[in-house]
Formats: structure tokens, sequence, C-alpha cells
């Protein structure tokens, strides 16, 4: 839906200087257009790790953002409950949306079932994005949680697991 | 933890607190935090409680990348680094020269009542023992350190904490039988904002 290099101009647009994540097939093709237009990629092993990372560096005076598949949101609720509500850190993310456009290899994916149930359990404001049209208000999205200091999401449709 | 560790948490922390330089941030988590407090108060301390169990050391490599001007001090246990011990190999694949993690490992999970980690003798069929010094060497640690006295410790400190980073501390401690967990020293989002504030306006050490 999205070339690297859109990617890259939105984090550089919204002011993103880390992007802490592990990769999907659709997340992991921006990789290497995020480390060449100067962002840090931090690759963690887990994604609950991407949440506790992104908080330091927040701390630290950086301006993080996770980028992560909705498993890996799943996997991570704990972390993102405590770095999110308890600090109450207001760390950005992209949210990788599994066999939303396509349930060819998984057919029945139940991402489909319990992503967007899970963001809003988890109070997170996110936007839905299912075509490229939505470049601009994905980019608003973002921009607006750097402002107003609230955690906002970005929750882009994928095709295939 | 070894059945005969010597060192004492309180003592350990003690001979930490006595070297700790102005600058440096430490940020501590569970007993570990408990016994920090007790020491004092510093404005670069991050008691990380509430916390995510497990994720100290993740925040620390964050603060640690974002402040590379400061040295980073972890103060973790081993229940939580069992919880996240992929962040050793995400800590030693970023290699934050400024980055130092101190475990302490007393085989239990001491604040619901002391029973065995899955990593403890105690917790094992076999009766064997997980080592997380070796664990730490095999992450890619380019310092690794084992003590399991309050001497010994008292006399490395200083080489630990100048070691090229990141550098992995194991200290083996008795558990402190009927401990309380920590209570937060005040609201966190107050805290992290005086945190933050701290981190921008005081001096950073020579590394």
């Amino acid at each position: 839906m999205f070339s690297g290099d859109q990617i890259v101009s939105m984090l550089q647009d919204v002011g993103i200087t880390h992007v802490v994540t592990l990769p999907d097939s659709t997340l992991g093709q921006w990789e290497s257009a995020i480390e060449t237009g100067g962002i840090a990629l931090i690759r963690v092993c887990r994604e609950g790790e991407a949440w506790a990372v992104a908080a330091g560096l927040h701390l630290g005076g950086a301006a993080p953002l996770v980028m992560i598949q909705c498993t890996g949101l799943f996997e991570s609720g704990d972390a993102l409950r405590n770095v999110l509500h308890d600090w109450k850190l207001p760390i950005p993310s992209i949210i990788g949306y599994r066999s939303y456009l396509n349930q060819e290899t998984l057919p029945g994916d139940t991402c489909l079932v319990f992503t967007e149930p899970i963001l809003r359990a988890w109070q997170i404001d996110y936007r839905l994005i299912t075509g490229p049209a939505q470049y601009p208000e994905m980019v608003d999205h973002l921009r607006e949680g750097r402002t107003d200091g609230n955690p906002r999401a970005v929750l882009i449709a994928e095709g295939r697991a | 933890m070894s059945g005969t560790a010597k060192l004492s948490l309180i003592q350990a922390l003690q001979t930490l607190h006595a070297v700790r330089r102005d600058g440096d941030v430490v940020i501590s988590a569970m007993g570990a935090a408990r016994e920090w407090m007790a020491l004092g108060t510093n404005p670069l301390d991050l008691v990380f409680v509430p916390s995510s169990m497990g994720q100290a050391t993740s925040l620390g490599l964050g603060l640690a990348l974002a402040r590379p001007d400061r040295r980073v001090i972890v103060l973790s246990g081993d229940g939580g680094t069992l919880m996240n011990l992929g962040s050793l190999i995400t800590i030693t694949a970023c290699a934050p020269t400024n980055l130092v993690i101190l475990v302490f490992d007393n085989g239990v999970y001491e604040v619901t009542g002391a029973q065995p980690t899955p990593a403890s003798a105690a917790g094992r069929s076999g009766r064997d023992r997980i080592g997380f010094s070796g664990l730490a060497r095999a992450s890619g640690f380019p310092s690794v350190f084992r003590f399991g006295s309050n001497a010994e410790w008292a006399n490395r400190i200083e080489e630990v904490l100048s070691a090229p980073g990141p550098v992995f501390g194991l200290l083996e401690v008795a558990p402190t039988i009927g401990a309380p967990g920590p209570r937060p020293p005040g609201p966190a989002p107050e805290r992290a904002r005086k945190f933050m504030a701290a981190l921008q306006s005081s001096p950073s050490p020579t590394r």
C-alpha cells in the first residue's frame, strides 16, 4: 500500500527519531528505507520489549515510534499498558493488520476478530488505514498525537500473512 | 542462586550507592528498587514501579541509546531477567557502551513469597542451575562479571562500572524472605516528568 519512502517521509514529517520494530511481511519491506532515511531502527526480539525501549528513548528526549504486527500487539499487552497508561508516555505506533485485505494464506484469521477490540480495550486512539488515499489522514493522526501528547496508532491493513 | 551466596542485596546496593556518580542514571525494579529507595533519592533515579515485569533492561536500553553521554545502570532481578531474556540480545545488537545491567540473582520470586524460579536449582527437576553469566556471554555482552561475596563486589565495582559496555554483572544474593514488594514513590507520570527535567538540566559526567 505504501512504499518505504512514503513511510520515511511520514516519519520525518511527524518528527520521529527512532523506530522500534519487529517486522512482518509488510512492515519489514520498509526497514532499509527507514535506515537510509536517517531514522534509527531498533530491532527487538519480541514486541513487548519495543514499548519499554521506546519508553526509555522518550524519557531520554528522543521521539520513538513502535512498529509491529497486530499479533505483536497481542503479545505486548502488559508492556504497553505500563508505558501508555501507568507512565502516560505518548508513544505512537504503526500496527500491521494481518489478513485484513486478503485471507488467502490464513483463512479465518482471528486477527480480524481481535485486533480492533483489543486496541479499543487498551484505549488507544487509532485510525484504520485501508488504502493509499488515506496517507494524509495517517500523517495527520500521528502528528496530532505528537502535539497533544496522547499515544496514537495507525492500523495499516495488510494482505497475505 | 548459589546455596552458599554470601552477598547481601542491601550491602551490594550500598556499595553501588557509594560510588555512583551524580550524573549516572539508575533504573531500579522489584526488590532492588525497594532497597535502593531506602538509600536516599536522586533526581536521576528512575524507580521502575509500577513496572511491566522484566522490562527494566529494555527501558535502560532506550535511555542509554537516547543519552550516550550518560552512564545508565539497571538494577534488575533474576525473575525479571527470565521474563525478557531476548532483551539481552537486543541490547548487544544495539551495543550501547554506556549501559550497565546488574542482575541480583536470589533464585526466587521474592515479593510473591519466595517461590523458586525455573532457573534456580530448586525450581528444576534435575536440580541443575542456569547460569545467567553464561547466558550473558552467549548473548554477546563484551564484559561479564559474576560475584558471590560482598568483598569481591566492593573490590571490583569500579572495574565493572568502567568496563567496555554494554556490561552485564551478576550478583548472587540471598533472598530477603518476607520482604514486601516495592511501593511507588509517587505518581508515575509526575515522576517521569521530573526525571526528564533532571536529565535535561543536570551536567553529564565524562564517560
